[in-house]
């Protein structure tokens, strides 16, 4: 009886196993989401070699994820480098908001991502912020893997 | 407002008598009344002016058109063929033989006369109740030439105003964001037409991104978010002069402008180190208040009709919900506490309700409460629907919806559509472009 529990239960956690494996495997392929931050790199282009323009946010959110802090860690450094350079950072978000709310979201998201820019030493005089909402969308679709590459805060050489 | 005077000149008071014909609006109308509207009468002289000022062929029959698709799209009128009109317009209007309007079930007619006088253009009309047999209204009009879809408005809201009891909506106009190109790349521009969708016009050249304009309730301004040279922020237009002024001098992004009832102040958001807050200006001082004071998202405000409150949405709470506070920014209260996320709230210009558009499951929905929250009422549901904008009458609303795309990204379209506040009468609104963002300006003759 207790063998045949522990058999039973074995054999739950093995489907299971298997279930949650499937799972991760069907992510990958439809691709590049981790929870609904987008971590691919379709869209993304660069500043310069290695130094990426963009980051993702989760629905409704504007926390940095760690890729994102890494990126902007690798922009920051390009910055130090070409200290004449100044940016603008474009704050976008998905088509699942209302416009207004939108607006002000892309602005908030924006503005995490030069509050960290700051942090490694770059000057709030380099830096302009312009949200446009849902205005811009890089991908036209309406699927949850469109709608992650457009939430995002681009940053755009200014001069 | 010089441009749209209309004389109004009334030859016959209505006849003493208690309202026979009545219409409930305040219910899903699924009997729409059967109307007879009789071609306008035109003698032929008058008949021969009006074709040479304004190129159509029959004055008479364009402006009972005009009057016969109000009825139709209010949802609240069926207007019968013509086919089966048995009486002669012109005689009609003298005298009708109720037995034959009877017979084709008409319970209401509408006949007139179109004339030509001194380079004006001059039309009667009345409204018979044909069962008791009765005139219930006669109202003659002079105005240019160039007015005559205005009067067929004006008719049509003389028309509702006698059988339902309210004021119509039928003389007023339409301002929107005109939508062309590639979803990501669209060119917006602001764009006004008539209520019925004629008369439209673009007001800019789609250079820069336009966004959320709102008509002034009491003069022919409008009050807009534009991205000139990048730089987004709350500009004022008076639609007659074309003149543009940037509103305030703030150091960031200002957006979701909107009136004060009575036109003095502008109240929007302005968007600053990630915190958006709620600002008004007032229009002759120039005086900038500060409204609310929270570290989170403060938009989308709205005045009730009477200027004393506020209602917006915030995210304070962790997601989009509704508020209202009074209009000194104390007493702030959260009203929307159903499942989901609510925003855009909209004060009715009846004062008793606030519409706004919820996202629950994946879908979005236009929806009215009271201002407590309580009653919560779901007129439609779709993919992506926002914004509503009320009749001035705060019968319908008219807002914008927009289509799924398919798999490679293709099919997207966004359209004005309007639905009566009983949830009927659901309807997509004319534009000659995509369009978004409607705003409903209030009655232009009062």
């Amino acid at each position: 009886m207790k063998l045949s529990k522990i058999l039973k239960n074995g054999f739950l956690i093995v489907v299971a196993c298997l279930a949650l494996s499937a799972c991760a495997t069907s992510k990958k392929s439809t691709g590049q989401m981790q929870g609904d931050v987008y971590t691919g790199t379709d869209t993304v282009e660069y500043l310069a070699s290695g130094v990426p323009d963009r980051v993702f946010f989760a629905t409704n959110e504007s926390v940095l994820t760690t890729a994102s802090r890494e990126t902007l860690r690798k922009q920051a450094a390009w910055l130090r480098k070409n200290s004449k350079i100044t940016i603008v950072l474009e704050g976008h978000a998905d088509e699942r908001g209302t416009r207004e709310y939108n607006l002000a979201l892309g602005e908030r998201r924006a503005n995490a991502a030069k509050d960290y820019l700051m942090t490694y030493g770059i000057s709030s005089d380099r830096i302009s912020v312009l949200s446009y909402g849902k205005e811009r969308p890089v991908d036209s679709g309406s699927n949850p893997l469109a709608w992650s590459k457009n939430r995002r805060s681009v940053t755009v050489k200014a001069n | 407002m010089k441009k749209f005077l209309i004389t109004l000149i009334i030859i016959l008071i209505p006849v003493k008598s208690f309202s026979l014909i009545e219409v409930d609006i305040t219910r899903g109308n699924l009997n729409p009344l059967p109307i007879a509207v009789s071609p306008l009468s035109i003698d032929e002289e008058s008949r021969k002016n009006f074709e040479n000022i304004l190129k159509k062929k029959n004055i008479g029959s364009e402006i009972s058109s005009i009057i016969e698709n109000n009825l139709k799209v209010s949802g609240l009128f069926n207007p019968l063929n013509k086919d089966a009109f048995l009486q002669e317009p012109d005689i009609a209007n003298l005298k009708p033989r109720f037995e034959d309007w009877n017979l084709i079930k008409a319970q209401a007619l509408i006949t007139g006369k179109v004339s030509y006088m001194e380079e004006k253009l001059r039309v009667e009309f009345r409204l018979w109740d044909v069962l008791a047999g009765k005139e219930m209204m006669a109202l003659a009009f002079t105005t240019v030439p160039n007015n005559w879809r205005r009067v067929g408005h004006i008719i049509t809201d003389k028309v509702y105003e006698r059988l339902t009891g309210e004021k119509g909506y039928f003389d007023t106009r339409i301002i929107y964001v005109a939508e062309e190109g590639p979803k990501t790349q669209r060119v917006k521009k602001l764009a006004i037409m008539d209520q019925d969708g004629a008369n439209n016009k673009f007001l800019t050249l789609g250079n820069e991104l336009v966004l959320t304009p709102r008509f002034n309730p009491t003069s022919q301004m409008v009050t807009y978010l534009s991205y000139f040279r990048n730089l987004p922020r709350v500009y004022l237009l008076d639609i007659e002069t074309g003149t543009q002024e940037v509103v305030g001098d703030f150091p960031g992004m200002t957006f979701a402008p909107r009136f004060s009832p009575d036109g003095k102040k502008i109240i929007m958001s302005f968007a600053k180190d990630g915190n958006s807050e709620i600002y008004t200006m007032d229009l002759e001082n120039r005086i900038v208040e500060k409204i609310t004071n929270h570290p989170s998202i403060d938009t989308s405000p709205s005045y009730s009709p009477d200027g004393k409150f506020i209602s917006f949405n915030s995210d304070r709470s962790g997601y989009q919900q509704i508020y209202v506070m009074k209009s000194d920014g104390s007493n702030v209260k959260r009203i929307s506490f159903g499942k989901g996320i609510y925003g855009t709230p909209v004060w009715s210009p009846r004062g008793d309700l606030i519409a706004f558009t919820k996202l629950h499951k994946g879908k979005f929905y236009i929806g009215v409460m009271r201002t407590d929250g309580s009653g919560e009422r779901l007129l439609t549901e779709n993919f992506y629907q926002e914004a509503p904008s009320w009749s001035p009458n705060g019968r319908v609303l008219i807002f914008y919806r927009e289509t799924k795309t398919d798999s490679k990204g293709k099919g997207f379209s966004a359209k004005l559509w309007s639905i009566d506040l009983t949830g009927y009468n659901e309807r997509q609104v004319p534009t000659p472009t995509d369009g978004s963002d409607p705003s409903w300006s209030s009655l232009l003759s009062n």
